[in-house]
């Protein structure tokens, strides 16, 4: 009986694995003849030596691969093997599975103390040096979540393999809570709020992230009750009051604006337009829930929510974004009583892949920030991983550029989910937990992981960032509960209330819904573990991930928890809700927080914050105007900004769900669309149009024409591909810098004031929305010199709409040669001059045309103005074009769209955008050329469309 | 005409239930979407079916080989009801993750008759990436599922659909006809101007099917091109049917697969 077996599987025919591998690493300069690479599943439990065989030929496929349990299935030869493992108590979701397969198989459950681990192990044949294996190692391994080994073939033939490495969690019990002393100077009171509750051998806990007049309030409260908090009431009001949860930013008075920037111009701007619309406005649920909602038909509702997941990605871009996109899901199935994830979005602003900056997080330099070539690697490849394996559709999205986003990238994730209004006779969107309703914990279960997930991300990046912040995801198990949940378990009407688990886990979702019900009752211990050994404070505020809270009436526990079982989800009671008005936890018989909802949920103190005006970094750039630019054109369609990311594109999932209708490559050219249409319900043609809008760099010049352009444009986008301009909805993310600076507040104000003026002007209200506000970083640059960077101040405007046939929408491609090129609104000599009244009056025209077919193609003027714009509508339809353009070519002047409509459509076409400014500038031509001239008959371009798509391709061509 | 009932399984992550059921609906099939663990425990049936569907999805990740842990958990608890299925009038359909699951299975033996052995594999594509795209396919088969069809266009999304066998094997399944699609360039690939072996399968397979042809293994995703709308080129061929003044057409290439399956039972 052996209690730790080594099972290894290596794949014996065409491993395309191990030769994406060896073609990477060779294209990156090293010398290599050969990579073969081992999956290694290390199984932590005793096994008879029969079964133990049995078990081994589980994990292996008789005809492609070969596994063994008492070898190592190394080749004959080779230089030098890298085995890369994950660290103790990250996520393995293939252990999880495997741990399973042999559960299920064997009849043997696995106790606390036993388990799986994987491993890989790579075989480098050629003449590498011991320098540079360590450097393939540091390009495979990110050491915040991996262990790394390497071996030279004698060592390796010397110790008969890799050797056996458990990654166990080894933790000694904590006693049940520790009493932490605010009876103590105010520069230590500050510590504890920044540095952590220091632990008995003097180390602290990591941030609580909470100033000086918090930690004084929270003082206040305690020497009232005569008494100290414990670490779990400090640990949760630091959670339930960070700015991560309370968005306290954007909620605390500003200068003269008592109400705060939210409830000025974004709350403000949706209820003066949800009054204006009166009987056609189409809100069901705003700001209030994990998702906002509006109206899809007479029977369900649409919810949209973004999310950001900056921080942890900074750290491991995969676990970073995969958590992000699977996270946001949540935000559909704990909108209401519970929606079905239908569309997932996405948008990355990273800086250029090819930037070599070296940055570290510490002085000592032992901390190097990944590169930047990985970061975007890792993050596409998160949103791949958590998208596909959802069975969620993924078709809109976008990559963003600029150097200052190398210390903190920006990775958007966003999830449209479906609900019927009425569901078990209920009004979907409206929930309530009830006193005396039990409080039921879903899906995975609890470990060290995401600790300090929500204090963390309220900080800039330093090189005290807890590790244990990164998570990685795990979306099947996510998909399991959500099957349960959205597809039986609501319309059964077994539970009153559902929120999701995300940032402050347990201790922010449940204090949320004791709110409903007046207040709660935890008993911790319940709470199922990863590992023995957790501390009652760290059990209260993980974020391990795929979790939802559930409120079950007494009465329905027994259905709901043989519903869950029969999915394979875990479901467990950890308390009641009540109405006592407190937050009460208590931990193996001993109460470790008692205190009142009211206190935590609106305790903290109000912050009057100030402005200060900040001037213009720069000035908007002279754009050249017409002579020879066919160069600088070519050259633009390959800036990363506006290049073909098809590379993406072709490895997210958008087919899925069978409800695509416009696909995020269009046209015989494959050109990357900036909106998509879904249909989400197989018997409706109605459909659902997003698009997003950005310009980060416009906040230099001016922060509130830089919103302007974003509600704008994504607002362009998507009528443009047929969306009903008096249907559309609007979500806010603020990506913001250095909010504590009055002249960053001031650009927040100019474009919050922004988001009112031009929201209300189109009457499209905000419905969710969510911010970020400290995105910057400081560390040290490769001669250990102080660096700073902070992002370009960032706001997405996502825009969702609805269509009532999705067979009217209109994609980007050029159809055929002869039809009509028009460009339609006014080009001012500038980037992103903007006229609200005349734009929303041209939408509505375009809208109308669109609606009576009168439409061939249809793409948005923005980056790169109106030369890239027509140049997309010709690389789509792979037809030339021979249009004149009067004024600078590359303005990005908003409000405009280049449209190309039939001959025989043209008089109809022209009748209904009468009042509106619009030219006819030319055709679409059978002569592959892109031909572009100014009134004098100057040629300003003069390009093969070959030519024109071999540079619209390229940056991205080898990812 | 009597509909035939068609079983579609779920759970463990598999998640093309919903649109697979809407697609035998839409074909005139009576369709149930049944958890796994419904029919480990009995509660379900097989044999209250006609049609059994595996679905697209990711069961269980993907982990340890896509196909791999879904089709062991069949063989620990539903094998025996699974083989006495077979023979019956039935027909069985696994689709892209469901494909790969009846690999895994060892539903087309092709030396023998015995069932269970696998002598085909799906591997990894050679991009060593999840890849989504359209494709053209033709059928070589008298399958009753591809009554009818020549060629069509269908998409993939799938990261490990390269198709593997010994050189053996393959010829006896092309000599036994069980090589039901293959991977060829046609309007899609022409219009799109992509090659027509989207992942590196062997001998441009996309599709395979027992010695009978009534238990289909396919790669491409049928449901998914059920409508006029999910052609990637819609908006062309609708500008095309317009200015023709024709109607547009509703329905996408793929039905006709699951129609053939009613077709079957009529």
């Amino acid at each position: 009986m052996e209690t730790v077996t080594r099972i290894e599987v290596v794949t014996t025919v065409c491993d395309s694995r191990a030769f994406v591998l060896y073609k990477r690493l060779v294209s990156d300069g090293f010398r290599l003849a050969r990579v073969r690479i081992t999956d290694v599943y290390t199984i932590d439990k005793k096994f008879a030596a029969g079964e133990l065989a049995k078990i081994t030929s589980l994990l292996a496929h008789p005809l492609t691969q070969r596994a063994s349990h008492t070898m190592p299935l190394s080749p004959a030869t080779f230089s030098w093997a890298i085995e890369i493992g994950y660290l103790p108590g990250v996520t393995d979701n293939v252990a999880a599975t495997v741990r399973e397969m042999i559960e299920d198989f064997t009849g043997k459950p696995f106790g606390h103390h036993e388990g799986v681990y994987t491993s890989r192990v790579m075989f480098f044949s050629g003449s590498l040096t011991e320098s540079e294996v360590t450097r393939i190692a540091e390009r495979l391994y990110n050491p915040l979540i991996e262990r790394a080994s390497v071996k030279s073939f004698a060592a390796f033939q010397k110790d008969n393999g890799m050797g056996k490495n458990i990654p166990r969690v080894v933790l000694s019990a904590p006693p049940a809570a520790d009493e932490v002393s605010l009876s103590v100077s105010d520069k230590e009171l500050a510590s504890i709020g920044t540095l952590g509750v220091a632990n008995r051998n003097g180390t602290r806990r990591g941030p609580l992230a909470l100033d000086i007049s918090s930690m004084k309030t929270i003082r206040a409260y305690f020497r009232k009750r005569k008494r100290n908090p414990t670490d779990v009431e400090l640990e949760s009001l630091a959670q339930t009051w960070s700015e991560h949860c309370k968005h306290t930013i954007f909620n605390s008075p500003i200068d003269d604006i008592k109400e705060g920037l939210f409830r000025r111009y974004i709350k403000g701007a949706t209820e003066r337009i949800r009054k204006k619309k009166g009987k056609r406005d189409f809100c069901v649920s705003v700001f209030s829930d994990n998702s906002g909602a509006i109206v899809f038909d007479k029977q369900f509702l649409v919810t949209h929510k973004v999310e950001t997941h900056n921080s942890p990605s900074a750290l491991d871009p995969f676990g970073g974004a995969l958590t992000g996109i699977v996270g946001v899901n949540r935000d559909a199935i704990g909108f209401g009583l519970g929606a079905k994830p239908v569309i997932n979005t996405y948008g990355f602003c990273l800086a250029d892949p090819r930037d070599k900056t070296i940055l570290f997080r510490d002085l000592n330099k032992t901390q190097p920030m990944l590169s930047e070539a990985r970061i975007m690697e890792g993050v596409v490849a998160g949103v791949n991983s958590g998208g596909n394996c959802s069975g969620i559709p993924t078709p809109q999205g976008f990559l963003y550029f600029d150097r200052r986003f190398r210390g903190k990238p920006l990775v958007f994730v966003g999830t449209v989910g479906l609900i019927p209004k009425i569901v078990s006779g209920r009004r979907s969107y409206e929930k309530k937990a009830r006193p005396g309703d039990y409080i039921v914990m879903v899906g995975g279960r609890v470990g060290l992981d995401g600790i300090h997930g929500a204090t963390f991300s309220s900080q800039a990046l330093t090189s005290g960032s807890p590790a244990t912040a990164v998570q990685i995801g795990d979306p099947i198990t996510q998909k399991k509960f959500s099957d349960a949940i959205v597809g039986e378990a609501r319309d059964m009407g077994l539970f009153h209330s559902i929120t999701d688990n995300g940032a402050g886990g347990l201790s922010c979702s449940v204090a949320e819904m004791a709110k409903e019900s007046g207040g709660c009752l935890v008993e911790l211990e319940k709470v199922p573990l990863k590992y023995p050994g957790l501390a009652a404070w760290q059990i209260w505020i993980s974020e391990s991930q795929e979790r939802m809270t559930l409120a079950v009436p007494k009465h329905k526990w027994q259905a709901l928890s043989r519903l869950l079982k029969r999915h394979g989800v875990v479901a467990t009671v950890i308390g009641t809700f009540t109405r006592s008005g407190r937050c009460v936890v208590t931990y193996r018989g001993t109460t470790v927080m008692d205190v009142d909802i009211k206190f935590l949920h609106d305790g903290l103190p109000a912050r009057q914050m100030r402005t200060k005006p900040m001037p213009a970094v720069r000035r908007s750039p002279k754009l050249p105007h017409a002579s020879d630019l066919t160069h600088l054109f070519l050259s633009m369609l390959s800036r990363p900004n506006i290049s073909s990311f098809s590379f993406i594109s072709r490895q997210y999932d958008h087919e899925v769900q069978g409800s695509s209708v416009l696909k995020p490559l269009q046209g015989r050219g494959k050109v990357n669309a900036d909106a998509t249409v879904t249909r989400p319900v197989l018997s409706s043609l109605r459909g659902i149009v997003l698009s997003q809008g950005l310009y980060p760099s416009y906040s230099d010049i001016d922060p509130y024409r830089m919103a302007a352009c974003s509600l704008d444009t994504a607002v362009r986008n998507i009528v443009a591909a047929g969306a009903d301009p008096d249907r559309i909805a609007l979500l806010d993310n603020f990506c913001w810098c250095s909010s504590q600076d009055p002249g960053r507040l001031w650009q927040l104000k100019q474009a919050a004031k922004a988001c009112y003026d031009y929201a209300v002007a189109y009457g499209t209200p905000f419905i969710s929305g969510k911010d970020s506000m400290f995105n910057d970083f400081t560390g040290f640059d490769a001669q250990g010199k102080p660096v700073a960077i902070s992002i370009p101040p960032t706001l997405l405007i996502s825009a969702i709409g609805v269509v009532a046939d999705s067979t009217k929408v209109v994609s980007l491609d050029a159809k055929f040669p002869g039809d009509l090129v028009y460009l339609l609104g006014e080009t001012y000599d500038e980037v992103g001059g903007i006229n609200a009244k005349t734009n929303r009056k041209l939408y509505f025209a375009l809208s109308s045309a669109i609606q009576r077919g009168l439409v061939a193609s249809s793409q948005s003027v923005h980056r790169g103005g109106v030369a890239v714009a027509i140049a997309k509508t010709a690389l789509a339809g792979l037809y030339g074009v021979d249009v004149t353009i009067d004024r600078a070519p590359f303005s990005e002047s908003q409000g405009r769209i280049v449209v190309t409509v039939a001959p025989q459509n043209a008089r109809a076409f022209e009748n209904v955008m009468t009042g509106n400014a619009y030219a006819c500038i030319g055709s679409v031509t059978e002569r592959k050329r892109i031909l572009m001239k100014d009134h004098g008959g100057r040629v300003i371009v003069d390009s093969s469309l070959h030519y024109a798509q071999r540079s619209y391709l390229s940056t991205f061509k080898e990812y | 005409m009597k509909k035939p009932k068609a079983m579609i399984f779920s759970g463990y992550g598999l998640n093309c239930e919903g649109e697979t059921k809407y697609a035998f609906e839409l074909a005139g099939a009576g369709a149930d979407i049944v958890h796994i663990n419904d029919l480990v425990d009995g509660r379900k049936k097989l044999s209250s079916y006609q049609i059994l569907a595996f679905p697209g999805g990711f069961a269980y990740g993907d982990d340890t080989g896509a196909g791999n842990a879904y089709a062991g958990k069949l063989k620990n608890h539903l094998w025996e009801e699974i083989v006495s299925f077979v023979p019956g009038n039935h027909l069985i359909i696994g689709i892209c993750n469901g494909c790969q699951i009846l690999v895994n299975l060892g539903l087309f033996p092709v030396s023998s008759k015995q069932y269970e052995e696998r002598e085909a594999a799906l591997l990894q594509n050679d991009s060593g990436r999840y890849t989504v795209r359209w494709t053209d396919v033709k059928s070589e088969s008298s399958s009753p599922w591809l009554a009818g069809i020549d060629t069509m266009m269908l998409p993939i999304a799938h990261g490990e659909g390269k198709f593997y066998a010994t050189d053996r094997v393959l010829a006896t399944m092309r000599e036994k006809k069980m090589i039901a699609l293959r991977y060829i360039h046609g309007e899609i690939c022409a219009y799109q101007g992509l090659p027509a072996n989207p992942t590196g399968t062997l001998d441009d397979i996309a599709a395979i099917t027992d010695q009978t042809g009534k238990i289909l293994g396919i790669m491409p995703h049928p449901e998914r091109a059920i409508f006029f709308t999910q052609l990637p080129h819609w908006p062309y061929l609708k500008e095309q049917y317009v200015r023709r003044n024709m109607p547009l057409p509703k329905e996408g290439p793929g039905l006709k697969i699951f129609q053939n399956a009613v077709a079957y039972f009529a």
